[in-house]
């Protein structure tokens, strides 16, 4: 039941976030710091996530042919190699790092 | 061909590439469900009713870590705030009254919102949903794929695809990055923080806490 009462209460905030700029404020802006606050919270939570899919709780999870896989990802993209392909670069370097070893 | 329909095809032609991604990575959240017993019906309804694949993991996370109903739930909606300042941004160029213009916000996914943007803070409103229109069969056809097929950890781990899920996330992070320095000292920050946490707390509290750094982030530009 739990896992339930999460997926409808995740679904309502998602439609609640993106139906309230549209609807409420129109063309208007937020005052400049809680839009600035709101701006960063999707690096700081991309971070935290980022960090914690790769460390694990307490960090029981870490992996390194995982970490060379983000490592692969992360050169292929900064060189502006297309996401999906950089992705699959990822893919590639992690399963055979993982087939070798 | 008219202007408009010429548009959402434009849209629709970068959702396939998006889509692609967005399948592959639905096929991994629906093989993640089955590992924690999600059943089938939960992560399929899951996909259409959230779409937001950021949050979806972070709710089943959460979850998997310990966390309870808020924690899981407040994970995944500070994952999904970042909907809020995006919903502002093209709210001046959606139409109709209010009721409209929240449906037409619905279309703002990541991918789509990135791909209209015209720069100087404007959006293609026609493009952007064209886009969200190709991937959100491909997000749910792709949980569909993954929730039947079920494939095992082990091969999910021997295929290297679990780096599907951090890998996306950390393409989303670096587009975030090249935005600003702040946004670079507080991903930092939160990194640390989050670091530090996950070694006593269940990770979901771990993330809500690497969200502090959001606001610690601002002293930056002071």
């Amino acid at each position: 039941m739990t896992l339930w009462f999460a997926i409808g209460a995740v679904a309502l905030i998602s439609i609640g976030f993106k139906a309230a700029g549209p609807a409420l404020l129109g063309d208007r802006e937020l005052p400049p710091r809680p839009a600035a606050v709101i701006a960063l919270l999707a690096p700081a939570l991309l971070a935290g996530l980022v960090l914690a899919d790769v460390t694990g709780p307490a960090w029981t999870g870490v992996d390194w042919t995982l970490c060379a896989g983000l490592a692969a990802i992360t050169v292929t993209y900064l060189l502006r190699v297309p996401v999906l392909a950089a992705i699959l670069c990822g893919v590639v370097v992690t399963a055979a790092l993982r087939f070798l070893l | 061909m008219t202007t408009l329909r010429r548009q959402y095809l434009a849209g629709a032609r970068v959702g396939l590439g998006l889509g692609v991604a967005t399948f592959v990575l639905g096929v991994t959240f629906g093989a993640y469900s089955q590992t924690l017993a999600w059943g089938i019906v939960a992560p399929i309804v899951a996909s259409i009713v959230v779409f937001s694949g950021s949050a979806q993991f972070a709710m089943a996370t959460a979850l998997a870590g310990g966390g309870n109903l808020a924690v899981a739930v407040g994970a995944a909606a500070l994952i999904n705030a970042r909907f809020l300042p995006m919903g502002v941004s093209v709210a001046g160029d959606l139409r109709g009254g209010r009721l409209r213009r929240a449906w037409e916000g619905q279309a703002v996914v990541d991918g789509s919102w990135v791909a209209s943007h015209l720069g100087g803070g404007r959006y293609d409103r026609e493009k952007m949903i064209g886009c969200t229109l190709v991937q959100l069969p491909a997000w749910v056809l792709g949980t569909v794929l993954g929730v039947v097929a079920a494939p095992s950890p082990d091969i999910v781990a021997r295929f290297g695809l679990d780096v599907v899920f951090p890998g996306f996330f950390l393409v989303l992070l670096i587009d975030e990055l090249r935005r600003s320095r702040e946004a670079v000292w507080t991903a930092a920050l939160a990194a640390c923080l989050a670091g530090i946490l996950v070694l006593f707390v269940p990770v979901g509290l771990a993330l809500i806490g690497a969200s502090a750094a959001a606001v610690l982030g601002l002293a930056v530009r002071r």
